[in-house]
């Protein structure tokens, strides 16, 4: 009886509180959004969406599906966990931003000729977007590091686009450009009617050259056992460091700082190493990195034997979900390689 | 009975939001209001607070300015407590490579952000039921921190 009582009121509670309510949006922003698009939606690690030259040129139907689909391999996530009215909370906070009402685009297709688009984006929009559309390197707005464009050019060729922009959104985001970023208006700049239908019509057919990506299944770490002692691997360690394009930073005892000085445990070490070409490139790709740096290798031995770790930084890098930066780790994961198997010989 | 049994059911369903838990992702992130100082400041009180050990402050900004490249404030946080660090590369030496652990901290513009890799992750390392647990409450103690930080004023 007590249970059920219990049980009745904690339903009432429960039910009162998350079901019935109407989700918060600037919560659901807040929580889901705003440490890459920023809490006013200026940008960040996410483009800005606060600007009236975007949100006035998209509809709702786009920042709905946009929201659910993300952009696979350009780090804005799927969120498909979200109910449609926790997504419809958020777009309705975005769309407060502008005050203007959302506009509404035709979802007819647009048909142009392919092959004139085509020669029109490589003459116009390639610089920016990419050869195929694949979009600029790194992360929305640059507040950290100097680039090129204030403003990623996104990834046009994107699934997670493609599904999301109709033909006639797509027709008027060129006719109107998006004030205030580095997208202009291709209507002013000589462009006709009909060779902005046939650059819609060459960016739509990106939706067909979508390579299907399989996911090999990698370890999470690399390890290699020396030969040698411990002394003789540090050694092993340092000249296959400096016989790379890295440069031996510092070597430290695993529990520096954790134990007092002196006391820490000298078979259990830490070699730092960095090539600082590389780590500028990687933040500017995305500036998320520094969570697998500085590069390192640890040492350990145990039972006579010592074991060299190291993270594998192309499973690391999978969990940023950014293509770019995938190709970047792929050469590192080949120079840790490197480094590891000539310290074992 | 049955009654019970289905709202429990219901209960259970609704719970995680309720208590606001966010589905977990791979990367954890976390904006501040504060400028960077402040948001570095706020951070390591609340690693201390959390009984952690805070072993070093890598000044990554400062090597890649010496290097010649521009950048913003840029640092990576080592916290960990030697106790657990100590078992856990004895026991699990490849999970050394991931050790001690880290929070990101970096300026962006007048705000600062904070990024952890959420432990987790680090079943496809280790998956056995005490290293779990510790990997839960990392991701508890971290989400705590970036909370504190968040709301730190
Ligand atoms: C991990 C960082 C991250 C998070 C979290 C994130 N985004 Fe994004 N978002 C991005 C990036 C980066 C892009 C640009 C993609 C590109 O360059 O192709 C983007 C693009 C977008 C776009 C398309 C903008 C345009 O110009 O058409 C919208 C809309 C958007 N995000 C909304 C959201 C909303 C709403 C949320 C929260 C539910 C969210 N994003 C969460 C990083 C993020
Ligand atoms: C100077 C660089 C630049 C050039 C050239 C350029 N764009 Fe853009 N484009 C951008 C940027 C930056 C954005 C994102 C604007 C924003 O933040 O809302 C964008 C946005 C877009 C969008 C909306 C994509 C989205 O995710 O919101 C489309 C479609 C697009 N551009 C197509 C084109 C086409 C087609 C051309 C050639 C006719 C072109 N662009 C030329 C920089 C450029």
């Amino acid at each position: 009886m007590v249970l059920k009582i219990i049980f009745n009121i904690l339903f009432l509670l429960i039910i009162s509180s998350t079901t019935l309510a109407a989700p918060d949006g600037k919560r659901l922003y807040s929580r889901n959004c705003a440490a890459c698009h920023g809490n006013d939606g200026m940008g960040g690690v996410g483009v800005p969406l606060a600007l009236p030259g975007f949100i006035e040129s998209v509809s709702d139907r786009y920042l709905f599906r946009t929201i659910r689909h993300g952009r696979p391999g350009r780090v804005m996530p799927a969120f498909s966990d979200l109910s449609d009215a926790q997504v419809e909370a958020i777009v309705n906070v975005i769309r407060n931003w502008s005050g203007k009402p959302a506009p509404v685009f035709l979802q007819t297709k647009i048909k142009g000729d392919v092959k004139k688009g085509k020669d029109l984006f490589k003459q116009h929009c390639t610089a920016c977007h990419g050869m195929t559309g694949e979009g600029g390197t790194g992360t929305g707005v640059t507040f950290s590091r100097p680039r090129k464009l204030p403003i990623i050019a996104p990834a046009i060729n994107n699934p997670g686009f493609l599904s999301s922009a109709s033909d006639e959104m797509i027709r008027q985001t060129l006719i109107k450009g998006r004030l205030g970023t580095p997208m202009n208006s291709y209507r002013g700049n000589g462009l006709k009617e009909d060779d902005i239908n046939d650059l819609v019509t060459y960016v739509r057919s990106f939706e067909r050259h979508h390579p299907v990506k399989k996911a090999a299944k990698i370890t999470d770490y690399l390890s290699y056992e020396s030969s040698e002692n411990m002394e003789d691997t540090l050694i092993a360690v340092k000249r296959a460091i400096r016989g790379s394009n890295f440069k031996l930073i510092r070597i430290q005892k695993f529990e520096k700082g954790f134990v007092k000085e002196g006391q820490e445990d000298a078979k259990k070490v830490i070699v730092y190493f960095c090539n600082f070409n590389m780590l500028d490139r990687a933040l500017k790709i995305d500036p998320r990195v520094g969570l697998f740096l500085p590069c390192r290798i640890t040492l350990l031995e145990q039972n006579g034997k010592v074991q060299m770790t190291s993270i594998n930084p192309s499973a690391m890098s999978k969990k940023f979900d950014n293509d770019e930066l995938n190709k970047l780790c792929a050469q590192m994961t080949r120079m840790y390689k490197d480094i590891l198997e000539e310290a074992s010989l | 009975m049955r009654h019970i049994r289905l709202k429990l059911i219901v209960f259970l369903l609704t719970l995680p939001g309720f208590l606001n838990i966010a589905l977990a992702q791979d990367v954890m992130m976390v904006r501040s209001s504060l400028r960077f100082p402040e948001a570095m400041a706020a951070l390591q009180n609340s690693v201390i607070a959390h009984k952690y050990t805070l072993s070093r402050i890598q000044r990554v900004d400062i090597g890649l300015t010496r290097a010649g490249y521009k950048t913003d404030r840029y640092r990576i946080v080592f916290f960990g407590k030697q106790p657990e660090l100590e078992k856990i590369t004895d026991r699990h030496p490849q999970m050394a490579a991931f050790l001690p652990l880290k929070l990101v901290i970096f300026a962006e513009g007048d705000e600062t952000i904070i990024v952890a890799l959420n432990p987790l992750h680090y079943r496809q390392v280790v998956d056995d039921h005490d290293m779990n647990i510790l990997y839960q409450r990392w991701a508890n103690d971290i989400r705590s921190i970036m909370d504190d930080v968040s709301h730190a004023e």
